[in-house]
């Protein structure tokens, strides 16, 4: 069996340190915020998260497709991969952006388009695994999943454009910002550092947690083969 | 050379008319077979009307508030009076083995596809055939608008683009009948935005420049989706 490759154990290493710096800048070196004070530095982490969840998003999508076109089990094993990771990062951005919300929307909750469409992907990467559960052959699995994930990769720009249709609140912090958003914010040198060094730390964690999880994958493919050699 | 191109134009254009066929013989086999049974047909029905009987109850469907949830009501009782019937339509070809018997057929693949998906389309539009003018009766709005009716196709047609082929893999796994909607409500949510968004407007009498934009997602949906599940349709069947 193949030990854990040295480059991934210093990756591993990174993405700590790379968080701990990151939870620093964000925390304490960022400036406070004028009008919504330190509640703004949820900002940092919830944007960076949802970025992971966005690359998680199209990497099972195209791992989806690759998939369709190669029959070759190892894109599962990818896209399995993007989909857990994408969940978990999704629903930390979800709650991060609640709790932004409680103080300066007045609400946990409210139906815009980015809020609606991040918790439809979580109910679509929900369906994912209940579809893959109640499937006991693993060929029959991986394309069933594969399929329902190329579904889901072009469903959801299309919820979130049909959402966009009505009005938004979200504010636009990059880029251009829209006239109804509520509590958006310009950027000082302080904070940019600090978002820009939060999206940068969790790319690094997210391939390192994309590719534990591959290996992961890998291993429990060859145990599975193994077992059925054992029973054969 | 000439001949050649001839017999190729005629092959091109007998494929056509095969897939045709074979798409026709699907259809008629399931609606020949449910003109017998009615068991699909009955039960869509009977649930969608008891759907508006709870809806009744639940929301106190009085005059000022029918004008603004009836398209609401409508599409929530089309939809899952839908995945009734999608889930139906395909276990029925599980059960009985009726589907290694499709599959068998020396057919294109997506020609079973589309004779289901519009064996289902047909099935949907009877019952909303049905239900609308039962709505109509019961809270005394007129529901038969040609605008209404054209947004009521296109979203019937996108939900059973989308509901045939995810039927067709939910009723291979061990817990399908709660899978399907599981798995379909998330994917479909543009479709009933726009739809409800769509006849909500058709019903108030909006001006057409605010109903455009949802029968033009509706529309993208439909191409796009269709185009999609006629694509993965082989690897959905396949042994």
């Amino acid at each position: 069996m193949k030990s854990k490759p040295r480059f991934l154990t210093i990756l591993d290493i990174a993405s700590v340190l790379l968080l701990a710096v990151s939870a620093y800048l964000a925390l304490i070196y960022a400036p406070e915020e004028a009008v919504m004070g330190q509640v703004q530095r949820v900002f940092y982490f919830h944007v960076a998260t949802a970025w992971v969840g966005m690359l998680g998003f199209i990497a099972a999508g195209v791992a989806g497709i690759a998939f369709l076109r190669t029959a070759d089990l190892k894109w599962d094993i990818i896209g399995i991969a993007a989909v857990e990771i994408s969940l978990v990062f999704f629903l930390i951005a979800i709650i991060l952006g609640s709790i932004w919300a409680r103080p300066v929307w007045n609400t946990w909750w409210t139906w815009d388009p980015r809020l609606t469409t991040a918790a439809i992907t979580e109910l679509i990467y929900v369906a994912y695994f209940m579809l893959r559960q109640g499937i006991e052959d693993p060929d029959r699995r991986a394309r069933f999943g594969a399929v329902y994930t190329l579904v889901g990769a072009v469903s959801v720009p299309i919820t979130f454009m049909a959402i966009r249709l009505f009005r938004t609140i979200h504010p636009v912090v990059i880029g251009s910002q829209s006239a109804q958003a509520q509590g958006g914010f310009n950027m000082d040198s302080g904070m940019k550092v600090a978002f820009f060094f939060a999206l940068f730390a969790f790319t690094v964690i997210f391939v390192d947690l994309f590719w534990n999880r591959i290996r992961l994958g890998n291993l429990a493919q060859k145990v599975e083969q193994l077992k059925l050699k054992i029973m054969s | 050379m000439a001949t050649d191109e001839i017999n190729a134009t005629k092959t091109r254009q007998a494929g056509a008319t095969n897939f045709l066929r074979a798409v026709g013989a699907v259809v008629w086999k399931d609606l020949s077979a449910e003109l017998r049974s009615r068991e699909l047909l009955s039960a869509m029905l009977v649930f969608a009307l008891l759907v508006i009987l709870i809806f009744n109850f639940a929301l106190e469907l009085d005059l000022q508030t029918r004008r603004s949830v009836t398209s609401g009501v409508l599409w929530v009782t089309f939809a899952f009076a839908g995945t009734l019937g999608l889930n139906r339509s395909m276990a029925v070809e599980k059960d009985r083995g009726c589907l290694d018997g499709l599959l068998l057929a020396p057919v294109d693949r997506s020609a079973i596809y589309f004779g289901k998906a519009i064996s289902n389309l047909a099935f949907m539009m009877i019952v909303e055939a049905i239900v609308l003018p039962v709505y109509s009766l019961l809270y005394n709005i007129n529901l038969f608008q040609p605008g209404l009716l054209l947004v009521i196709l296109l979203g019937s047609l996108g939900y059973v683009a989308v509901g045939t082929l995810l039927a067709s893999m939910a009723v291979q796994s061990r817990t399908r009948d709660v899978l399907l909607p599981i798995l379909l409500f998330p994917v479909v949510v543009p479709i009933l935005i726009a739809a409800v968004k769509a006849s909500g407007g058709y019903l108030s009498g909006a001006e057409m420049s605010e109903i455009m934009p949802w029968l033009n997602l509706l529309i993208v949906y439909d191409v796009i989706f269709t185009a999609i599940a006629f694509m993965v349709f082989d690897y959905v069947v396949e042994e």
